[in-house]
């Protein structure tokens, strides 16, 4: 997915797109409300985070005026001040989420499929892989014609697996990217979900494979 | 929380009472001058027929064989009984010698000019009279002959006519004492009512409204709403600057953390070994903790801020609670939780809208934070008689014991809670908020596990 | 035992009630309290007295008094008869200790309260009295009593009944042979009354002056009372008689048939008689009462019945316009003026006594 970051922070602009970039979006990054305009003219994108203190002029009433212009970029505000009365003006003015910063990805990736997917979806944001299709949007998974709805965590299970497929992922770093660092899951809480997983994917020709001792990697009969 | 201000006296008693204080001074004298002028007239109509009286005895002297005759006319005396019932006295005198009348009628000591009457008071038969004299010269037998004619009559109608006008007089003055009353009154109150219209204008706007006083005022408010105004405009800038102050601290706070906690995730991403793991999962849940706290720090803050000055906006609950609900559906997700929602439509409701959403966010937040993944979370809107009920109910891990003034501390936490970030201060917020509003809040433990917080808030105030 | 401490009481009350007196009276009687010779059912001590001096006769006025005492049984009234001049010699310059004086002499009963001898009296039944009727709170008329002209039905069978003055000097200036000798009216000299009633034609009229002209001219006789003319009309030596108290001539004439009055309408005084109480009146409560009873119902009654006297109405003198009562008022004492009674009663004199 391709977003553009409209954050003043430079360091912090920089980290972000380092991270989402980890996940394998693409990421432009504007450090004035003058500078998302220019991107905005000049590509199109998925998702826009829009920091509401921006140093030339409020993101609230940018965003108002961004709509005005029908541009349907999805937005969602980031902001580091934490009133609820902010939070309801940038919902008015247009923006389709909103998040606190610091953030966590998880959460923000969670917030993003949801906004996309009020939004409609984007087409390309399926995998196929050995007659399984994959959407992580609607959290379908299908094969031979059959739908199944993947749960949250069988999804982003799923999504990571499959995003390099025939990699051995460790346990610890399934572990770390499906759990929240407030969390501290159980010892057998991954086997949980990978046995979930892989119950949904039965009779398909796509199977999780246990790598004893090092992991986990999706692989096809 | 208002503080009492010593009144200096009411500005609408002063000028009430100064407008009294007039009518009564004016209706004092319209009294004594109406009183007066009647009198005057009165006195000046007697003098007239006196004179008249005397002067038509005057006209019938004659001298006859070296005598004087006088040939009284009866009108003389009818005309002086005509205007009223009292005695009547005469005297007619030449040479100090009575000739006909009462001989001890007094006279007056003036020296009479001829044909001019001349008015005079004096006591006769112990009563009061008034009285005429008029001095004409006759000839007799070739020699004039100064002879006077008085004519007295006493005042009981004259009393009787004066103390009819003075009633009069001072029933005038009193209906003039009554209306100039009625009219000080409306008028007072229309002087002052621009004083109330400001006042009204200024109590029934909401906390938020600092906009300058345009409300046109008379003149001489003009000073005081100038003034009023000035300090709107200082207040207006004072809150700004906190509000800003307050902002830009979250600001300065909150990114530098971002940054961290994000290149605590990269570098999670590529760290190798369980050590490296585990310390940058602890820098991550530290940075947490601390946004958190900042969070709730200023939310309490705001609160308390609040406390002085809740609004009062008319707004839909359940829309309100669907809102919070679509705000938490991503973090619910995360745990896959699934939030239950049994809520009455269009519930209305008179309040701050900023706290109670602040405080139901935090309900929801701590029954997400303390849910286990796969529960479900159940959030119900219902009303109760003039109240509104909103209760969030969870399967996690209970209360442990704690009783809900322990929880409700600040900065007390559950004893179950250490590993699950959180400042202590989120359910102080929503007490804190039910308050303000005389609500009250409940939370208890759920039969079969898990918690349930319930806010009772009035529908209307 | 206790009616001979209440006579003792009266006698001692009788006996120094009268100052030493230079009036002179004509009759006295004194109507015990009507407790004190009913053997003892009351007690002496609410005893009180009530000394009338009037001018009417006490056959007139015994059935009121009578009729008094049965209202308040334990008044003793002492009715004094004296004329009008005696009775305003009584009280202006004597002072006499009377509670009520009641008099025919308008003039003088006005002079008395005019110059302070009367004392205020106010009651639901003044308060009745038309307002030509009393004279402030202080004088106030019982009767009301035309002067009226009388005539014999006989002596006048074949003449017209005059109507007016002028029609009654055309009637004397052409029968003069029939009326010479044979016309009588008061002497103003010496009859208060009669001095009155000529005033108040003088002051109505011109026409008294022809009157009194015509009638000097035809050598009348000259009267000190009305009775006397009365009597002499009835006897024959009167055809007409000028001025007579009415209420005298329907008293004496109403059974004669020859007698008749002879009703003036171009004017007709009426003179009221009237009652005033002194201010050094002892009593002056049982005198208001007296005069309360005089125009209360009963007193009235008594009044036009015994007394003959008719009491005030104010229906006749509304509703006939040629009856016009004397006014109460200063007025009167106009002709109480010593120069003008001189030169009055001259001129009068020069008409009528040739």
């Amino acid at each position: 997915m391709r977003f553009l970051l409209i954050e003043d922070n430079s360091e912090l602009a920089q980290s972000v797109s380092d991270r989402l970039k980890l996940d394998g979006h693409a990421v432009d990054i504007a450090g004035t409300l003058a500078d998302a305009s220019a991107c905005l003219q000049g590509a199109e994108y998925d998702l826009m985070l829009l920091d509401i203190m921006l140093p030339d002029g409020d993101g609230v009433s940018f965003l108002a005026q961004h709509r005005a212009t029908n541009n349907n970029t999805p937005v969602i505000a980031t902001t580091a001040r934490s009133a609820i009365s902010d939070r309801v003006s940038v919902l008015d003015a247009g923006a389709d989420d909103y998040i606190t910063k610091p953030f966590d990805f998880a959460e923000l990736e969670a917030r993003v499929r949801a906004v996309l997917r009020r939004r409609g979806g984007v087409a390309s944001n399926t995998f196929h892989y050995h007659g399984m299709v994959f959407n992580p949007l609607n959290a379908t998974v299908s094969f031979d014609g059959t739908d199944f709805v993947l749960r949250n965590r069988e999804l982003r299970l799923l999504e990571i697996l499959v995003s390099t497929p025939e990699r051995i992922f460790s346990k610890s770093h399934l572990y770390d990217r499906l759990f929240s660092y407030s969390e501290e899951p159980s010892d057998n809480a991954i086997e949980v979900y990978v046995g979930r997983l892989r119950k949904k994917l039965e009779g398909s020709q796509v199977l999780i494979e246990t790598v004893r001792g090092l992991g986990y990697r999706i692989t096809h009969k | 929380m208002s503080p009492t201000l010593q009144k200096s006296g009411s500005l609408r008693r002063r000028l009430l009472l100064q407008l009294l204080l007039a009518a009564a001074l004016l209706s004092t004298f319209m009294y004594l001058s109406v009183r007066a002028v009647a009198e005057k007239a009165a006195e000046a109509t007697h003098n007239n027929i006196l004179g008249a009286s005397a002067t038509s005895i005057v006209e019938q002297l004659r001298s006859s064989n070296g005598e004087i005759v006088v040939d009284i006319p009866y009108s003389a005396f009818s005309m002086l009984g005509s205007i009223s019932d009292d005695q009547v006295f005469y005297r007619i005198e030449s040479d100090r010698e009575t000739l006909t009348g009462y001989e001890d009628l007094p006279l007056p000591d003036a020296t009479l000019e001829i044909d001019d009457p001349h008015y005079y008071t004096a006591r006769y038969k112990s009563v009061v009279i008034r009285a005429t004299a008029v001095r004409r010269v006759i000839p007799i037998a070739g020699k004039p002959k100064s002879v006077i004619v008085a004519v007295a009559q006493t005042r009981f109608g004259q009393d009787a006519i004066a103390s009819g006008v003075a009633n009069t007089a001072a029933l005038l003055g009193v209906g003039f004492f009554i209306l100039t009353g009625l009219l000080s009154w409306i008028a007072t109150n229309n002087t002052v009512k621009p004083i109330r219209t400001v006042a009204e204008k200024i109590t029934r706007r909401g906390p938020q409204d600092l906009r300058p006083l345009d409300h046109p005022v008379p003149q001489e408010l003009q000073t005081l709403v100038d003034s009023l105004n000035g300090f709107i405009g200082r207040l207006r800038g004072t809150l700004r600057r906190t509000e800003t102050f307050i902002a830009d601290a979250a600001h300065h706070v909150r990114t530098p953390l971002a940054i961290v906690r994000t290149r605590a995730e990269i570098a999670l991403r590529h760290a190798e070994g369980d050590d490296a793991r585990q310390m940058l999962r602890s820098v991550i849940r530290a940075v947490d903790e601390s946004s958190r706290s900042a969070t709730q720090l200023l939310e309490h803050a705001t609160v308390s801020y609040r406390s002085d000055q809740v609004s009062h906006e008319t707004f839909d609950v359940s829309l309100m609670l669907q809102d919070v609900m679509g705000v938490h559906e991503a973090t619910a997700e995360l745990k896959d939780l699934v939030i239950h929602a049994d809520v009455v439509q269009a519930v209305s409701l008179s309040g701050d809208r900023v706290l109670i959403e602040s405080a139901v966010h935090n309900l929801l937040d701590n029954a997400i934070k303390y849910s286990e993944p796969d529960q479900h979370i159940d959030v119900t809107l219902q009303t109760d008689g003039a109240d509104c009920l909103i209760s969030i109910c969870d399967l996690g891990r209970g209360l442990a014991g704690k009783s809900q003034a322990d929880l409700t501390q600040r900065f007390e936490r559950g004893s179950n809670v250490t590993d699950v970030v959180g400042s202590g201060l989120g359910l102080t917020i929503v007490e804190e908020v039910a308050h303000l509003h005389q609500g009250s809040f409940e939370i208890l433990p759920r039969t079969g596990g898990g918690t349930c917080t319930s806010l009772r808030l009035p529908l209307s105030r | 035992m206790y009616k001979f401490t209440a006579t003792i009481v009266a006698v001692i009350l009788l006996s120094i009630n009268l100052k030493a007196r230079a009036f002179e009276i004509e009759d006295r009687k004194i109507f015990e309290a009507a407790s004190v010779a009913d053997a003892g059912s009351v007690t002496g001590i609410g005893l009180s007295e009530l000394k009338i001096i009037s001018s009417t006769d006490l056959n007139y006025f015994e059935p009121l008094v009578r009729q008094y005492q049965l209202q308040n049984p334990n008044v003793t009234v002492d009715y004094t008869v004296a004329s009008t001049a005696e009775m305003f010699k009584a009280i202006h310059a004597e002072q006499q200790p009377f509670d009520l004086v009641i008099s025919s002499a308008m003039d003088l009963q006005m002079k008395l309260v005019n110059d302070g001898f009367g004392k205020s009296y106010l009651s639901t039944q003044t308060a009745q009295l038309p307002s030509w009727a009393k004279w402030r709170d202080l004088l106030f008329a019982f009767s009301q009593e035309p002067a009226v002209v009388i005539a014999s039905a006989k002596g006048m069978d074949d003449l017209s009944i005059p109507n007016n003055r002028q029609e009654l000097i055309t009637l004397l200036r052409e029968n003069p042979d029939r009326f010479r000798g044979k016309i009588g009216t008061y002497d103003l000299r010496v009859s208060g009354a009669g001095y009155l009633f000529a005033t108040q034609d003088v002051r109505q009229s011109d026409a008294f002056w022809r009157l009194a002209e015509v009638i000097g001219s035809l050598s009348p006789k000259l009267y000190c009372c009305s009775s006397n003319m009365i009597d002499d009309l009835e006897s024959g030596e009167l055809l007409l008689a000028y001025n007579v108290f009415g209420s005298y001539a329907a008293a004496g004439l109403s059974e004669q048939q020859d007698g008749q009055i002879v009703p003036m309408l171009d004017f007709t005084h009426l003179m009221l008689r009237t009652a005033m109480i002194p201010k050094y009146s002892d009593n002056h409560l049982n005198a208001g009462g007296f005069i309360d009873f005089l125009l209360s119902d009963s007193g009235k009654a008594l009044l036009s019945s015994d007394a003959q006297l008719p009491p005030i109405q104010s229906e006749p003198v509304t509703e006939s316009p040629h009856l016009q009562p004397i006014r109460l008022g200063p007025g009167l004492l106009v002709y109480l003026d010593q120069l003008k009674r001189k030169r009055f009663l001259e001129q009068w004199t020069d008409a009528m006594i040739r």
